[in-house]
């Protein structure tokens, strides 16, 4: 077969579909140029009279405390009086509410609203920058690199000594910033009190030492949400040990202010990253000893802070320059009004902070104009001519002697609030050139892919440079268009030349195979209609077609995206009932009944027997009834958007270590661990069945045992993990060995297993026999026939003895040259032959599917296998179809149609669903990072691949679609069994010796299947990506945003695996061309 | 005889539809408070009881159905009984498949059942009036050389549109839209009704349409 011009195909498909992928995201992606430039006590702003604005007066506060409490959610800080059955999280922080209402002129508390990303790390950014977070920077969160920007930690690092303890992210982003740090690692969400823990020993002992701004992280309420949610006695002990921390409050001198906050809130789940209202609403709570504000909370008082205001508000509270590019708003009740400021405590009126910050954001944005071009002009223009009128009110007012009126503040405010709107709008910029080029690749890569399905016998059969010459228009063509851009704009911009490497390469290749199919028709006249009909409306809208095509559509509306996992269930449900009615629809399903009334020349059926139609009808709907059965249970499993109101989480999302009820939680054990020996089983109980599992190579051994230790391995280290840490305290050593020991034993065990797969992938087990029975069983035509010999476990099973057609040929020559030898030569048998190609592909799944279930919760095992049971019945189905068609005579080749493959790509996004994933930040299972590095990671590949594997689960296990195309062929027995009855004595199932013996028609076929199914997976990017283009000034750009990311990401997974998937099977096909040189010589020697 | 036979067709499913006109309009009048979405469930009930009831006696005034190979008593009743059981299992059978389409299991049951007692009477009925209580005919029907009359391709038209327009009424039920009509089962029930007059619309005239290329084996 022509294996590598498949792979390069397939490789090729691919690549097209990256680049346009990558063109996309590229011009997608928001991003922000940086202003480098810092603000310096000496700066002059423009216009005033003063030379020195920000450190002209004695500064409000001397010293400062930022208490930041990762996700200190603002329900936790409030305090209601009249709660008697206070939930976990509720009333923990008494401190703050007496604070408040005792000391009114001392302290407030508001609810503190940041920008999403809520991520910990955007937020730290946003909070000292005082800047607008762009989507470049999600998911940094792994490897956070330092902060270049002018912050707040840098304009105190100039004359305060900043002293820091606390979440390592810190260190990462300001290093060598701080006077004296304290890093704890943050990445491990499991540990709840290191960091937490390390401050407080360190914070009662350094307040009243040497320090200006002390700032500590807390990270273990956070923790404690992503581990146990916020509903759990492990957070009202958080909060509690918060609430002692606040009380430094009594330590405190008039100089010093306390400000206690959170980054981000958290969702019902306790996780965060998204944008709904409980993950953006934290709590912000500022406090002196020296009264800070006015009087007791008035009416205009805010009702909400954006984050983003912290920034001017401190810095001029504590008499250090603005950031630069901050586009916050002074935060006014902390300042007192104009008249006022003659009091002891000094610093700046309102009116004259609202000044200096009005200037500092003018500058700040004239530079960032004369920098980028991205600020619409109208709208600069608009904001620069509010400003001067509103500069030259307040010095006509200043040099008059008279007090400035409240308008004249009004104004400034919305003055700073527009240029905040007019910067978040214009931050969120696209590259309209680059998305659409993006999208221009990936709708002519499908189309490419779809052509590429249909016409894979032509590609396959003809001889010629097909592939050479798009490859090599690419290289040129990108080639070129680099030394154009090298002269004219002396730079390479990669993006477009592989753009253009793309386009021209596609274009190519659309012509040549518009050509070839020409000159296919008229070659041979006869094959014309079978290539010509692939583009006509009534094979496009077939309901195979209909439900992606549904399925795309889904994607472009908020609504369908986010009930995706029903959606897709639904579809698949759809398509798998269309199944029997279309069969019945040909008459397929059900014997032809005979009725004399009924003509017969209807249905050409020779080689039909009513009971192998009633059979083989009848093992398809029940198949049919188990897909359903496991499409239904699967919804059971799903996790739940914070947008579906009343949704409930499945309980088996939550980790073992969770669940409180001991008895509860002994039931899931058992469950978890039965599914994990079900699934074990089944797929030894296949590969037993199709007599694979009898040879002594690497693959047998790796069933035989690898995947019974595999999976043993897995239930320890269930029970290891599940065992809460307080009822063995005297073992807590040995558990903390088992949990890392155990884990990585599996992870050792898998590869073992799969290198073992990939090195001997043969499972044929071989067994001579002397020529007297073989005469005895076989004498009219001398020639090797099968027979059901007794083989070391032939008690187990029916073993499927093959002779290869080839083999027998070169055999029955050999007899021809030496027929006198015909006593004494051997006849053979081969236990496993037929399922040569899919026993090692079927283990390899397996065995990878136990390793990412090591990834996931425990509850998930029973979903992984319904999962097992879905592919089975999915298979099944598929080969009884075309075991119906076969016994009809209508139905010829290897060629997989489209509604199987349908059904199993969307499997794999229902499968998705199904095993508690979603397509939203928030809802990634980080956890995974830690199945065996529970103290963290140092580099950030590892737990990159160990997230990816855990979120990709089902694309990587239905990655193994070339199972399509064996299993008709593996269930042949059943059908060629039947057929014997009617004639063809001689006939052995041959299974999958055939795709040996039409080698040209197995590469046709696998071409076409990796191709179909690689189509329906880009079409759903290709959709999502529209979307995401029709849909980026949506409100909700979040929404529409992730599941791009997840279908690219789901996309690339899936054919990386794929890739795999085709290349095992490859590699399949050579040993076994090598294992018949070894035998056939072995044999007619 | 082609021409009779379709124009009677035409004029069973004109009476059909005018049918379901009245059972729309007459509640209207005589019910207070009476609307397609806010009392629904009558509405239901209202459309679903006349088409059953105006089928069946159009179908038998015509002579339809398959004659009885014998005229006893005791065997019509037991047909009239197998007639009534594939009624009440069909409501079953399609009060299954919704849920495993993603109906609620227990919440709303009643609705649930409701929409599968108008899917049977759209569907099965007209099955068992056409065919008679024999399941093996219905299977048969379904294929694409199944149909031995004018009046069973119009079953197949009718039953098709009615099952597709009940699984296309079930596509804005997730958006988010709060119309009165997006409550569970409005949109399905609407749409099995929209697609029922239309294959009882369209039916006639694709036969009359089609009445060159269409042979039948007689009965
Ligand atoms: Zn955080
Ligand atoms: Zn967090």
């Amino acid at each position: 077969m022509k294996a590598l011009r498949v792979l390069f195909l397939l490789l090729w498909m691919c690549a097209v579909y990256f680049v346009g992928i990558y063109l996309f995201m590229s011009g997608f992606l928001l991003v922000r140029l940086e202003v480098n430039r810092t603000s310096t006590c000496r700066d002059v702003l423009q216009p005033g009279q003063e030379p020195v604005d920000f450190c002209r007066v004695q500064p409000r506060f001397r010293r400062a405390v930022l208490l930041i409490i990762d996700a200190l959610k603002i329900d936790f800080a409030r305090f209601d009086p009249n709660n008697t059955a206070p939930r976990p999280h509720e009333n923990k922080l008494p401190v703050l509410q007496e604070t408040v209402s005792s000391q009114p002129s001392h302290s407030r508390l508001y609810p503190f609203r940041a920008d999403p990303p809520t991520t910990t790390m955007q937020r730290i950014k946003g909070f000292t920058t005082g800047s607008l977070p762009t989507f470049v920077d999600v998911g940094n969160n792994f490897a956070s690199s330092a902060i270049l920007e002018d912050n707040l930690i840098h304009q105190f690092g100039q004359e305060k000594r900043v002293v820091f303890m606390g979440d390592d992210t810190w260190e990462n982003l300001f290093p060598k910033k701080f006077y004296r740090s304290l890093p704890f690692p943050s990445f491990n969400v499991k540990d709840l009190h290191t960091v937490d823990n390390g401050i407080l020993q360190h914070l009662y002992t350094t307040v009243g030492d040497d320090w200006d701004v002390l700032v500590a992280h807390f990270l273990g309420v956070d923790h404690c949400g992503h581990r146990f949610g916020p509903d759990h006695p492990a957070m009202a002990d958080k909060l509690t040990q918060m609430d002692g921390v606040i009380s430094v409050i009594g330590h405190l001198q008039n100089d010093t202010l306390l400000v206690v906050m959170g980054d981000h809130g958290m969702t019902d789940t306790g996780d965060h990253g998204g944008e709904s209202q409980k993950e953006t609403d934290a709590a912000v709570f500022l406090y002196s000893p020296a009264p800070l504000f006015p009087g007791p909370p008035s009416q205009n008082e805010p009702d909400v802070v954006p984050q983003t205001d912290l920034v001017p508000t401190l810095a001029l509270l504590l008499g250090v320059p603005i950031p630069y590019s901050s586009v916050g708003q002074v935060l006014l009740p902390l300042f007192p009004p104009h008249g006022q400021t003659e009091g002891a405590v000094g610093g700046l009126s309102q009116m004259e902070a609202l000044w200096i910050n009005a200037k500092q954001v003018n500058r700040f944005l004239e530079t960032y104009s004369s920098m980028a071009k991205d600020i619409p002009p109208e709208s600069l223009s608009q904001l620069k001519d509010e400003f001067s009128r509103l500069s030259s009110d307040y010095l006509m007012t200043l040099r008059e002697g008279r007090p400035p009126s409240p308008e004249l503040a009004a104004s400034l405010q919305a003055y700073l609030t527009s240029v905040r709107d007019t910067c978040q709008a214009t931050w969120a910029r696209f590259n309209p050139l680059k998305m659409a080029a993006g999208l221009a690749i990936l709708a002519l890569a499908c189309l490419m892919c779809f052509i590429l399905s249909e016409l894979s016998c032509v590609l396959i059969r003809e001889n010629g440079p097909r592939l050479k010459a798009p490859v090599v228009a690419a290289l040129t063509v990108g080639v070129c268009v680099a030394v154009g851009q090298l002269l004219t704009q002396a730079y390479i911009e990669l993006a477009w030349c592989l753009a253009a490497a793309a386009f021209s390469s596609e274009l190519l290749f659309l012509w040549r195979a518009c050509q070839s199919r020409k000159s296919a028709a008229a070659k041979n006249g006869t094959k014309a209609p079978k290539y010509a009909n692939w583009l006509t409306p009534r094979h496009l809208l077939g309901p195979s077609l209909l439900v992606p095509l549904l399925r795309c559509a889904s994607l472009l509306s908020d609504s369908y995206v986010i009930a995706e996992g029903r959606v897709v269930t639904f579809l698949v449900f759809s398509l798998a009932l269309y199944i029997p009615i279309h069969l019945n629809w040909d008459s397929l399903l059900l014997p032809p009944s005979h009725d004399p009334l009924k003509s017969a020349g209807l249905l050409p059926s020779p080689a039909l027997s009513p009971l192998t139609v009633r059979k083989e009808s009848s093992t398809l709907l029940a198949c049919l009834g188990l897909l359903i059965g496991s499409l239904y249970l699967s919804l059971f499993f799903h996790g739940c958007r914070e947008e579906q109101g009343s949704c409930q989480p499945s309980p088996f999302l939550s980790p073992l270590s969770r669940v409180q009820d001991s008895q509860l939680k002994n039931l899931n054990y058992i469950l978890a661990v039965v599914s994990l020996g079900l699934w074990t089983y089944m797929v030894r109980c296949c590969l037993r069945h199709y007599g694979n599992l009898n040879s002594s190579g690497g693959t047998v051994f790796t069933a035989r045992w690898i995947l019974p230790l595999l999976s043993v391995c897995l239930c320890l280290h269930w029970a290891v993990s599940a065992t809460s840490e307080d009822s063995f305290r005297n073992l807590a050593e040995l558990i903390s060995l088992a949990q890392l020991a155990l884990p990585r034993a599996a992870f050792c065990l898998l590869g073992l297993g799969l290198f073992l797969i990939w090195l001997d992938p043969v499972t044929v087990f071989v067994k001579a026999r002397t020529g007297a029975s073989a005469r005895a069983l076989s004498l009219p035509p001398p020639r090797y026939r099968a027979s059901t010999g007794i083989s070391p476990q032939a008690e187990l099973h029916h073993l499927i003895p093959q002779i290869y057609q080839r083999m027998r040929l070169s055999l029955d020559d050999g007899e021809l040259s030496g027929g006198h030898e015909e006593d004494s030569r051997p006849a053979v048998e081969a236990y496993g032959l037929g399922t040569v190609y899919s026993a090692p592909l079927l283990l390899f799944c397996g065995l990878l599917g136990i390793g990412l279930q090591l990834l996931h919760p425990e509850g998930m095992a029973l979903s992984f296998l319904l999962l097992l049971l879905e592919m089975g019945a999915l298979l099944h189905i598929h080969a009884s179809s075309i075991t119906l068609h076969n016994l009809h005579g209508t139905f010829s080749g290897f060629n997989v149609p489209w509604t199987p493959v349908v059904l199993w790509s969307l499997a794999a996004t229902q499968f998705f669903h199904a095993t508690g994933h979603l397509p939203t930040f928030p809802s990634i299972q980080w956890g995974a990072a830690f199945v065996g590095f529970p103290g963290g990671h140092t580099g950030t590949v590892l737990p990159a691949s160990l997230v990816t594997l855990n979120t990709f689960g089902a694309h990587i296990l239905f990655a193994g679609c070339p199972l399509l195309l064996f299993w008709p062929l593996v269930c042949e027995v059943r059908g060629s069994r039947g057929g014997k009855a009617f004639g063809e004595e001689g006939e052995d199932a041959v299974m999958e010796m055939r795709l040996r013996e039409s080698p040209q028609q197995f590469s046709s076929s696998l071409l076409q299947l990796s191709t179909r199914y690689l189509f329906i997976h880009g079409a759903q990017v290709f959709a999502s990506v529209c979307a995401a283009a029709i849909l980026r000034r949506h409100l909700m750009v979040w929404k529409v945003f992730a599941p791009l990311m997840f279908e690219s990401s789901g996309f690339l997974v899936s054919s990386v695996f794929l890739m795999i998937g085709v290349t095992l099977v490859l590699r399949v096909d050579v040993a076994v061309g090598h294992w018949f040189k070894r035998l056939i010589p072995d044999a007619s020697r | 005889m082609w021409d009779h036979e379709i124009r009677a067709m035409a004029s069973t499913n004109a009476i059909i539809v005018a049918s379901m006109f009245m059972a729309t309009v007459i509640p209207a009048v005589l019910v207070p408070d009476f609307s397609v979405y806010g009392t629904h469930l009558l509405w239901l009930y209202s459309v679903s009881g006349t088409v059953t009831a105006v089928s069946v006696a159009v179908f038998w005034l015509l002579g339809i159905t398959p004659p009885t190979k014998k005229h006893t008593l005791g065997y019509k009743l037991s047909r009239l009984f197998r007639s009534c059981l594939y009624f009440f299992l069909s409501c079953l059978f399609f009060h299954t498949v919704v849920v495993l389409y993603g109906a609620p299991l227990i919440e709303s049951a009643l609705e649930t059942f409701s929409l599968a007692v108008l899917l049977t009477s759209l569907t099965t009925l007209r099955c068992l009036c056409v065919l008679g209580p024999n399941v093996q005919a219905w299977i048969r029907v379904f294929s694409r050389h199944g149909a031995m009359s004018v009046w069973d391709t119009c079953l197949q038209i009718t039953v098709a549109c009615t099952v597709v327009g009940a699984w296309v009424g079930a596509f804005p039920i997730p958006l988010d839209w709060d119309r009165p009509w997006q409550v569970w089962p409005v949109s399905c029930s609407l749409g099995a009704m929209i697609g029922f007059l239309t294959g009882l619309v369209a039916a006639p005239a694709w036969i009359h349409y089609h009445r060159k290329q269409l042979t039948y084996k007689c009965k």
